[in-house]
């Protein structure tokens, strides 16, 4: 139980999220800090790292070190070594990254080392992998010996981050601190700051003295971290108890020390219900605070129940477990956010069923009978759980035979573990203000919604809450804001199903999401719409009207966009729609509001120019004006019916269950409907239209050359090209355009450059990359920018159309040039990357080329978050059904993952030779011998080799013979296949750097694309070494001091390794020609494709311009090493860019990354800019002489010229 | 041999000022332009567009993206105070100033009434000797009038003279109906130089891209003729200082533009392709020739060609082709 004793009222009361709250402690109290991006704890470290590059210091009035590491591995090594050597230290992590700590927890806990790991705990990979929040990781952890210590609100991450320091060293026990990844992590809140003054009256400094004096020192030296043999290691192992069984006291010692500094008290075991409640959940982290809740509605309303708040986890102190439980207790529920397959039962189940039964067995039991105990799952992955779950728990408990290892939330039809649930059950107070706000990404609402908060936080007394759900898509993202403001601390950790207020802040998504079912009776319903108040109402689709009508509620319209364009805002609405919220809802007087908003503005953009803080002020300024009330009518007449989320002529598969997750409904998915290993179908991106562009390609057929390079460079693959006889025309669609085909390959065809109208996501990249201009007016090219709803109708009926069309035969085009490579089929269309992608169009040319025998395995990142992430999968299949068959394993083991595809490729073929061998007889010589001896360097050779394979498998299906069955399944393996490993930087230089080094020297065929975004980009740009000097990065948030890693020159260095550095934008037929020859090499290859990026700061439409700098400035040389041409004696490195022709800094300050530093920190950005100029020249002049070294026979390495001229 | 020159009330040591150009970005350049003799150093332009343009570029990638995926609620680091205003220049000015003792030159360019007035304050309290405004614009539009375009000069220079107690020149192209005239009411308007002129990027056509290609081209001597014809027919005639850029690429250029009616030359493309010592040799080559020729001065020699000091005053009006015809004649 909290209760308040001596509040100090100057504390600072701070509206922030969980990480920050952690990171805002841990900052504090340590001197060194190593970190490591992860989901969704990479705040923690940025926060660090941000803060120790202000200079701000430590409650010892030192600035902490703060360093990144190449992995957590690496991190948790580090902080193992600043601790062995007395630092006070620590770091950030959560789910895959925590397992990579777990060697190191063992030994730091095994050496009795204070210290504590900050975790936002999160879901740990299995059948797929989730970004978010459960306890799997942490329940990894348990038999690493460290305390685990559980927060479930912002205030108690803040406040247990404290406890948690104090208490290590108190005990010399580590501590793991966890809260729940994005429910807490991720939960904006008004909570009180504890400041320098509690932390340093809550950290017993003797303690920290004594942690120093533990320190391997040469001064007093000691040896740590011997071997020991069976005679000793057992014994020696069991001499930490004490310390265990000292710790609980340990920490509810530190939990009463900081009552009295700070005023919240806490206890390892928090009881809140009846004193004399009969039915009882356990759980921890945030659920505690919704069973909390919900304990105290139903208690008010007569029920006797109760909760058992779990803080510290372990070391698992039983007694106090008791002593917090009612004596009137009968029946338990334990509740535990994590699944061990197999077990009789989740962990803290378990340990309460123990605690119980043995206390029982030894007569300890406090109360008469020992309750009835069961378990049960919730909210794995962030699944939500909600009053109405924790109710149905309750009930669980009352029934005759209460349901064990159930699980609720989910409807588990498999085994039937799940409970029934009303939904409708709610214990939302009348007095929260309850908000829901629809809006884009790209429009601000979030960082509004945020300010928003903080505005109510800061200007009243009132408590916030804000909690944001964020789409799986980059391009056209979809965020929803679920705000409360009410009068006491809050505590309803899941997402706000009954609002009284509902903003919508985008037309189409009253299509796509039927967001006014969270309307209460009486509720405000905002829309931003380009129709007056006088006309929307007859555009409402029928379903919004009548739900508007039904609820009564009280509906306003604005024209945000009118306003932005107004006030020179182009599409950023955030504070249109924010101003509006304040004027409607009433939670502040308004000009209250008003004043509050600018106040606010000027806060988060006073920094970055007064023009955009006037341009925010003017819009605030002009809103009012257009904000209008709408008469609601008696009736509904629109008539206007809401699409289907996907065609009914979708697979039932993808109408039932991916059509479902797109249309906001997953959560009502029944397990039986989901695989149950994670295996998912390819080609089913195509069933889900977006229509986000405003704007889409209109291709001018007279200007066109056909040159392939719109194509090429789309990230989505939604401009495509193909030749065809023209007696395919009969058909088409009216508008459907088509030109001679231009080429003596062509003869005879036509060909249609045709775009996919509801799959563009605007980008723009093709026209900006089109060479060829009308000649009449230079302004126009082959392809120009139109507004696309006028066109959506015709081109949706033409782009069906163009995939009628048969695909050409893949042996015509000349696929050694980009235009040939572009009239074959991509078999990777319409991800959820961001618009004006740098990655994807590498990848989309990788399956062009290889898509039909390739096989991929793909690091965690970006690619297989745009490449894997539900509902749908980009990677098709071709009219044959062949395509990439694609895999995720890890982040870190990426190469090594997919070096596993080769060798079971290679064992396969060589066992199906071996088996063609001993059928030689029954399956006919003369098959065996062309299959065995088949060359498959062509596209031609391979369908040849395929069509063998095919004969080969009807022959062996009449054969009886064990080695026909042994050699069926295998068969495949005798046609060539196409090993793909891909990934970003991150994994390529920091985290997997050793597996693909290894990988590389296996001299194994397989090929390597690293995707070179030069940061971490999926998870929000951190710094890895692949960042060049000068950019400013997260991590790097004073530019980065050191030089690029050079992972091309390190592969080089073995020789036997195909090398290529491509960059699409500078010359895109040397890109082609790389990918060709890796592919060709039967050896390891490397390619590293330079990749403008989202996290660089730039206007993506203009992404292959700045690679064109990238190589022209030397930062890039593009270069293609093929020991092939060594073994023939020639020179096998070949130069494909020119000396550096442009400074560095005409590359380097088009882009915000390395332009933010000369606004921050001009002295250091002129230092680094001149580095990274040295950098570039000496790179030239190294690949200049190497070229040289490499020429044999006295033949010069020349740079080659027909590639590098594109 | 007295090289010594007044400019906008500034005692300078020598008619070689450094114009306005990247060279004066470094403060090493600036001390080395001391060294070399140049008499004032005219600083980079702050460009009030630039500074704007900056400043919302950098909001717009510093939020684009942002708070739309749950990976990655941002892409740069947050807290970062940004110096998107004129602090950095105006501390250049004050950084320069320390680094040497000769006159420091503030250059201010922009097209609207917008930043001037405050800027320019803020440069005089940064440390600045004088302002050059640089106002750089192209008359496009085809409604406005030529009174309206010079009025939009005039308005501009009003608006930071009553901002400032420093002098303030106005840097001006040659494209003006009446240049005469509107230098008089430059003039007038309290105008305590002008210079002579600046040059506009003059874009060229790429055939393979069918762009327009801006393309920067240093100037050449010849380029000189135009500042000192109108130097030559401006001296004497109106108050302000004249100071003449464009194109002056050695002593005897400096000499003749100083005979012309120049108080001081500017010199840019000549640092940028021989260095910034190449003022220490066009200064040795000015002494040298004014002593073989026996002038004591430039105070003597200062508008000894202008048109006021000539025996045919009407060379600087008639147009180059008469001249040349005439002499065949």
């Amino acid at each position: 139980m909290v209760a308040n004793v001596a509040v100090r009222k100057s504390r600072e009361q701070v509206t922030i999220d969980g990480n920050q709250a952690a990171a805002h402690v841990a900052h504090r109290l340590n001197e060194v800090i190593a970190i490591y991006p992860i989901t969704p704890s990479s705040n923690m470290g940025e926060w660090a790292d941000e803060w120790s590059a202000a200079g701000q210091r430590n409650i010892w009035g030192t600035v902490p070190l703060v360093v990144e590491m190449q992995s957590e591995g690496g991190a948790a090594g580090a902080v193992h070594g600043a601790l062995q050597t007395g630092a006070l230290t620590t770091t950030f992590t959560a789910s895959q990254g925590l397992l990579l700590m777990i060697p190191n927890m063992f030994k730091i806990a095994g050496e009795l080392t204070p210290t504590v790991f900050h975790v936002s705990a999160r879901t740990v990979a299995t059948h797929a992998l989730s970004i978010f929040g459960d306890h799997s990781d942490v329940m990894a952890c348990r038999s690493t010996g460290w305390a685990l210590l559980a927060s479930g609100s912002v205030q108690e991450v803040m406040d247990n981050a404290a406890i948690a320091a104090a208490a290590s060293l108190e005990s010399r026990i580590p501590f793991l601190h966890f809260f729940d990844g994005f429910r807490t992590s991720h939960e904006v809140s008004k909570i009180e700051q504890l400041d320098d003054a509690d932390l340093l009256a809550l950290i017993d400094e003797r303690l920290v003295a004594a942690h120093r004096g533990r320190a391997l020192s040469p001064d007093r030296p000691v040896l740590r971290g011997s071997a020991q043999n069976p005679d000793v290691f057992f014994q020696a192992r069991e001499a930490v108890n004490p310390f265990y069984q000292r710790c609980p006291e340990a920490v509810q010692k530190t939990m009463d020390r900081f009552a009295h500094i700070v005023g919240r008290r806490y206890h390892l075991f928090d009881y809140v219900g009846a004193p004399d409640a009969e039915r009882v959940i356990v759980l921890m982290g945030s659920g505690a605070e919704t069973a909390h809740e919900t304990v105290e509605f139903l208690n008010a309303r007569g029920a006797k129940v109760g909760v058992v708040k779990v803080r510290l986890y372990r070391p698992f102190s039983a007694e106090h477990f008791l002593k917090a439980l009612p004596k009137t207790v009968r029946f338990i529920a334990v509740l535990d956010r994590t699944k061990e397959p197999g077990a009789e039962g989740e962990p803290l189940y378990k340990d309460v069923v123990t605690a119980i039964g043995e206390a029982y067995s030894e007569g300890r039991l406090p109360m008469p009978h020992p309750p009835r105990v069961v378990g049960g799952r919730y909210g794995l992955s962030s699944k939500e759980f909600t009053p109405a779950m924790v109710k149905a728990v309750f009930d669980n408990l009352a029934a005759a035979k209460p349901r064990n290892h159930f699980t609720v939330g989910i409807q588990e039809d498999v085994t039937n573990s799940s409970l029934d649930y009303d939904p409708s059950f709610t214990t939302e107070p009348d007095d929260v203000v309850r908000c829901v706000f629809y809006g884009l990404g790209s429009d601000g609402t979030v960082g509004a919604n945020k300010n928003s908060i903080k505005i109510i936080g800061e200007g009243t007394d009132f408590f916030g809450q804000g909690y944001f759900v964020y789409d799986s898509k980059k391009a056209g993202s979809v965020t929803v804001s679920h705000l409360r403001f009410g009068p006491r601390p809050i505590r309803s950790s899941y997402l706000v199903s009954s609002a009284n207020f509902v903003g919508c802040h985008q037309w189409v998504f009253l299509e796509r999401y039927d967001m006014l079912s969270a309307a209460v009776p009486g509720a405000v319903f905002l829309l931003n719409s380009v129709y007056s108040k006088d006309e929307v109402w007859d555009h409402l689709p029928q379903r919004v009207q009548e739900q508007i009508i039904a609820k009564k509620l009280r509906f306003f319209v604005i024209d945000a966009y009118a306003v932005a364009a107004k006030t020179g805002m182009g599409v950023r609405i955030n504070t249109i729609m924010q101003t509006c919220f304040f004027a409607i809802s009433g939670v502040l007087p308004r000009e209250q509001a008003i004043g509050a908003i600018k106040d606010a503005i000027k806060k988060t953009y006073g920094g970055k120019g007064e023009e955009v803080v006037r341009k925010n002020w003017e819009a605030v300024d002009q809103t009012l004006a257009h904000l209008h009330e709408v008469p609601v009518p008696q009736r509904a007449g629109s008539g206007i019916a809401v699409p289907p989320a996907v065609s009914p002529q979708a697979p039932q598969f993808v109408r039932e269950v991916l059509g479902e997750i797109i249309a906001g409904r997953g959560d009502s998915i029944p397990t039986s409907k989901l695989p149950c290993d994670g295996t998912f179908p390819t080609d089913t991106a195509r069933w889900e239209k977006r229509n986000i562009a405003l704007e889409i390609p209109v291709w001018d057929e007279i200007t066109c050359i056909q040159c392939g390079k719109c194509a090429l460079v789309c990230p989505h693959a939604a401009i495509r090209m193909k030749a065809y006889d023209p007696k395919h025309l009969e058909h088409a669609p009216a508008t459907f355009k088509h030109a001679k085909s231009i080429g003596p390959e062509y003869k005879g065809l036509v060909t249609t450059v045709q775009v996919a109208p509801e799959d563009c996501t605007g980008c723009a990249m093709c026209v900006d990359v089109c060479p060829a201009k009308n000649k009449k007016e230079t302004r126009l090219k082959a392809i120009n920018m139109a507004p696309q709803l006028p066109l959506r109708e015709p081109e949706r009926a033409n782009y069906e159309f163009f995939l009628r069309l048969p695909e050409l035969d893949r042996t015509v085009p000349k696929i050694n040039t980009v235009k040939g490579s572009q009239y074959l089929l991509p078999l990777f269309e319409y991800s959820g990357a961001c618009a004006g992608c740098g990655e994807t169009p590498y990848v989309k040319l990788l399956t062009q080329l290889f898509g039909d025998r390739c096989i991929i395995a793909n690091a965690t990142g970006c690619s297989s978050i745009y490449g894997g992430n539900l509902p749908t999968a980009p990677w098709s299949v071709n009219g044959d059904g062949r395509g990439p068959a694609w895999c995720n394993s890890l982040f870190e083991d990426n190469a090594e993952f997919g070096l596993g595809f080769r060798l079971t490729l290679d064992k396969h073929a060589e066992f199906a030779r071996e088996l063609l061998i001993r059928l030689r007889g029954e399956l006919g010589g003369e098959l065996v011998d062309a299959l065995m001896d088949a060359s498959q360097a062509t596209e031609a050779e391979i369908a040849a080799q395929r069509a063998r394979v095919a004969e080969l498998k009807q022959r062996l299906a009449r054969l009886d013979a064990p080695e026909a069955r042994w050699l069926l399944p295998v068969a495949d393996a005798l046609a060539r296949k196409s090993v793909w490993i891909v990934g970003g930087d991150g994994w390529a230089y920091d985290i997997g750097y050793g597996g693909l080094d290894h990988v590389l020297a296996s001299g194994r065929n397989v090929n390597i694309l690293v995707l070179d975004t030069e940061v971490y980009s999926n998870t929000g740009g951190q710094c890895s070494k692949a960042t060049p000097r000068g950019a400013v990065a997260k991590f790097a948030a004073g530019g980065k001091p050191q030089n690029k890693k050079d992972l091309a020159l390190l592969a080089m260095t073995y020789g036997h390794v195909y090398v290529a550095t491509v960059a699409m934008g500078a010359s895109d037929q040397q890109t082609v020609k790389a990918f060709l020859e890796a592919e060709a090499y039967d050896g390891p290859s490397i390619i590293i494709a330079y990749s403008h990026c989202i996290a660089h700061g730039i206007n993506m439409a203009k992404g292959m311009d700045v690679q064109k700098l990238a190589v022209q400035s030397g930062h890039f040389p593009l270069f293609r090493y093929n020991p092939a041409l060594a073994a023939a004696g020639k020179n096998p490195l070949l130069l494909d860019s020119k000396r550096p022709s442009v400074p560095y800094k005409d590359f380097a300050y088009i882009q915000n990354r390395f332009k933010m530093l000369t606004k921050s920190k001009p002295e250091d950005a002129r230092l680094l800019i001149g580095g990274a100029q040295d950098d570039a020249n000496r790179r030239w002049a190294m690949y200049e002489h190497l070229a040289k070294l490499y020429a044999t026979d006295g033949a010069e390495a020349k740079p080659a010229a027909s590639v590098a001229e594109t | 041999m007295e090289l010594s020159t007044t400019y906008l009330g500034l005692k300078l040591k020598s008619p070689i000022v450094p114009a306005a150009g990247p060279l004066a970005t470094d403060i090493g350049a600036i001390r080395d332009m001391e060294e070399a003799g140049a008499g004032a150093v005219v600083l980079h332009s702050l460009f009030e567009e630039q500074l704007e343009h900056e400043a919302a570029e950098m909001a717009h990638h510093l939020e684009h993206g942002a708070e739309s995926f749950a990976e990655a609620n941002s892409y740069f680091p947050q807290p970062y105070e940004f110096r998107l205003g004129p602090e950095e220049y105006l501390e250049h000015i004050r950084m320069a100033r320390e680094a040497v003792s000769i006159p420091i030159i503030a250059s201010l360019n922009g097209v609207t009434a917008g930043g001037w007035t405050r800027y320019a304050r803020l440069m005089q309290q940064a440390g600045a000797s004088a302002i050059e405004l640089n106002v750089y614009y192209v008359a496009a539009d085809a409604e406005l009038t030529a009174d309206a375009v010079e009025q939009r000069y005039l308005n501009v220079l009003a608006a930071v003279k009553s901002a400032v107690t420093i002098p303030v020149a106005m840097k001006i192209s040659p494209y003006f109906t009446a240049l005469a005239g509107f230098a008089r009411r430059l003039d007038r308007a309290g105008a305590n130089g002008l210079v002579l002129f600046n040059r506009f990027y003059q874009p060229d056509i790429d055939l393979d891209t069918l762009d327009v290609a801006p393309n920067l081209i240093l100037s050449s001597s010849w380029e000189m003729r135009l500042p000192l014809r109108w130097i030559a027919i401006l001296w004497g005639r109106i108050q302000a200082d004249l100071a003449a850029t464009s194109g002056v690429s050695n002593a005897l250029d400096a000499i003749k533009l100083v005979m012309a009616g120049a108080s001081v030359t500017q010199v840019c493309s000549v640092l940028l392709r021989k260095g910034i010592y190449e003022i220490s040799t066009m200064l040795d080559d000015m002494q040298r020739w004014m002593e073989e020729r026996g002038y004591e001065s430039l105070e003597q020699m200062r508008g000894s060609m202008s048109r006021k000091s000539i025996a045919d005053p009407g060379a600087f009006e008639r147009a180059n082709y008469m001249k040349t015809l005439n002499s065949y004649v």
